[in-house]
């Protein structure tokens, strides 16, 4: 069977002693900035993204992988011993997990978290061994027109879907394609945007934005807050869950797996949606939904299982049709076309080794993780004791470091900054800074597609809507902005935004 | 907080939107637009433009209609401290070696905090610097000088 030897030639990938190596640094630092309350998954992949330069294309994707799903891990630990959600996906965990470990039961709300998010993550790696590769195989028919209308939809949906502002994402979609277009033109090499800066022919740095954003701008904002870490337990002990939360939770993992797989493929519905969802299916279905927010294992279960299923998922998009479907795989996305690979259907032919790999690598991972975070949980609480106040210094000095060793330009550091001011303003008007990113990596693509199809059409824009996977693409792209702005939905995402 | 024009959430997005299309707009007109054939290198930037511009102004008008304030306070200290010190981070990297740029960028972040403690800070950056000199300078063999001049 094709499957069967395509995930054995995966795993021989991941096995190498190098690559397992790359994938325990990557869950470990996942982990431990999963744990850490206030540098999530996007800083941090941007801050160690100049290190994988130098490692080959299949280490540096599993170790950027591994920080990826390890902060999922990370993150439900510190909701559940501190009431803060280590990660925006966790915060679904805090209402159960916290006051199960308020009764004593943290060694038991740990362990089902983990177990989920482990059978979740098995799925998730198989969806997408059984999906990838039939995917791929559709997205080699498309031609210019119907990757410029999948992206469209992508980046709609995307924004669309996110939490907050509609009109903001938009627009913060839009303000990403610009900035992706500055430097030289590519079919006529004309400089855009770029002020006669030399710095700025070649387009703004991937890094820099990333960082700025997503590190300095969060770090502003954080400090603008109270750093408040009440940790209920030093010592976690009886990790084990009796006969009684193990019936209880093989349910809520099930369905919360089916459900984080749904919206792990959803452009632009981050984690915290998928466990969001997971949380309301097992309170209704409950028999007795008064038992949740009192320490109800199922609502550790269902939603901790559903955010790892969504987090694994949203590798499928990236790595058949080379389009991102959040923030952090637009991250992964670029992280790879500056090792000179262009993420899509054609890579999964040309590298299947970096396909494979990664998603062998992926359930290897996932398995450390287990191994990692429960013995080790003891470590993991003894780091939610680093103050806020030191660690964003170091936070800074990383970035510094990454940034600068990139082209050993100051010139980059000093656009860091001022997208660390723009990240933060942005912030605080509402706008939600990662479509931006999304908009940044798909607005050169998005462009050439464009001109094209237009060539390729002779200058007549209803290529788009003749053609028969692009016009479904458009409808789709329609059908969701028309759902979206229903006053029903409206009024829903009000709710959940609350 | 009473909500003013001066405080107003969205009508400031609003015009941050208008600002950033207008000026896109504005330098894109120097590009050749080119024809719906032949998009010129102006085409995509002035269409993205006048989309933001139409955004904000709705965006203006939402919140000129009912708007609410921004939330939260202003870390102005953090504002200006922490630009600051990726800017004296980079000069000194040029014109003084990897160890004062450090030792500048995490001491002078760190003053950004509220809780700001003058001996612990201390310690960290020079520890920190340490560290950093040892995986990156050493380890990883970035090519930067500890301080320029001393080699």
């Amino acid at each position: 069977m094709d499957l069967f030897n395509n995930l054995i030639f995966g795993f021989s990938v991941a096995l190498s002693l190098q690559n397992l190596l790359y994938c325990l640094i990557g869950v470990t630092v996942g982990t431990l900035i999963g744990v850490l309350p206030g540098i999530g998954p996007l800083g941090t992949i941007a801050i160690l993204m100049p290190i994988t330069y130098g490692v080959p294309p299949v280490g540096a994707l599993i170790m950027l992988a591994g920080i990826y799903y390890g902060a999922q891990y990370g993150g439900s630990t510190t909701a559940i011993l501190v009431n803060l959600p280590g990660e925006t996906s966790a915060v679904v965990t805090c209402i159960d997990g916290y006051q199960m470990a308020r009764q004593g039961r943290a060694g038991p709300a740990l362990a089902i978290a983990a177990i989920g998010s482990f059978f979740a993550g098995t799925v998730g790696t198989l969806l997408i061994a059984l999906f990838g590769p039939p995917l791929a195989e559709i997205a080699l028919k498309f031609g210019s027109p119907e990757y410029f209308s999948l992206m469209l939809m992508a980046l709609v949906a995307a924004a669309v879907l996110a939490q907050g502002d509609m009109l903001k994402s938009l627009a913060m979609v839009v303000i990403g394609l610009l900035l992706g277009i500055v430097g030289s033109d590519v079919n006529t090499g004309v400089q855009r945007f770029s002020f006669g800066v030399t710095e700025l022919s070649d387009g703004i740095g991937f890094i820099v934005v990333a960082v700025g954003v997503f590190a300095i701008g969060e770090i502003i904002a954080n400090l603008g807050d109270k750093d408040e870490r009440r940790i209920v337990t030093d010592k976690v002990t009886n990790l084990f869950p009796s006969k009684d939360d193990l019936k209880r939770s093989i349910g809520p993992i099930l369905r919360g797996t089916g459900i984080g797989s749904f919206f792990g493929v959803l452009p632009g519905t981050g984690p915290a949606i998928a466990s969001f969802a997971s949380y309301m299916v097992e309170k209704k279905l409950a028999s007795d939904p008064s038992r949740f927010g009192r320490g109800a294992i199922e609502g550790v279960a269902g939603p901790e299982a559903a955010n790892n299923a969504d987090a694994q998922c949203k590798f499928i998009p990236m790595l058949t049709l080379g389009l991102p479907a959040s923030g952090v795989m637009a991250l992964m996305l670029g992280a790879l076309t500056i090792q000179g690979i262009q993420p899509g259907p054609e890579a999964m032919t040309l590298r299947p080794d970096l396909f494979w790999g990664l998603i062998a690598s992926m359930w290897i991972g996932n398995l450390m993780l287990v191994v990692l975070n429960l013995p080790m949980i003891g470590l993991w609480v003894k780091l939610l004791r680093v103050p806020y106040r030191l660690l964003f210094p170091a936070i800074m000095a990383f970035s510094a470091i990454g940034i600068y060793s990139v082209n050993t330009s100051s010139f980059e550091i000093y656009l860091t900054a001022l997208f660390g001011i723009f990240g933060f303003i942005c912030m605080k008007l509402g706008f939600p800074p990662a479509p931006m990113l999304l908009g940044y990596v798909l607005g050169p693509m998005m462009e050439e597609n464009l001109r094209r199809s237009m060539l390729m059409s002779g200058g007549d824009p209803s290529v788009f809507f003749t053609r028969p996977i692009s016009v479904a693409f458009i409808v789709a792209t329609v059908l969701i902005l028309i759902v979206m702005v229903t006053p029903a939905v409206r009024e829903r995402r009000r709710e959940i935004a609350d | 907080m009473k909500l003013t024009l001066a405080n107003n959430k969205d009508v400031w997005a609003g015009v941050m939107l208008i600002t950033i299309g207008a000026a896109a707009i504005l330098i894109a007109r120097n590009y050749p637009f080119g024809t719906a054939l032949r998009m010129g290198p102006g085409f995509f930037p002035v269409i993205l433009g006048g989309l933001l511009i139409v955004f904000g102004l709705t965006i203006l008008a939402v919140g000129l209609r009912s708007g609410e304030s921004i939330a939260g306070s202003w870390p102005l200290r953090a504002l200006v401290i922490l630009p600051l010190s990726l800017v004296l981070f980079g000069l000194l990297m040029e014109y003084a070696g990897f160890v004062p740029a450090m030792l500048v960028l995490i001491f002078g972040s760190a003053t950004a905090s509220t809780e700001f403690r003058f001996v612990e800070v201390l310690l960290f950056s020079i520890g920190l610097t340490a560290l950093s000199v040892a995986v990156f300078v050493w380890a990883l063999g970035l090519p930067y000088p500890l301080i320029v001049g001393l080699d």
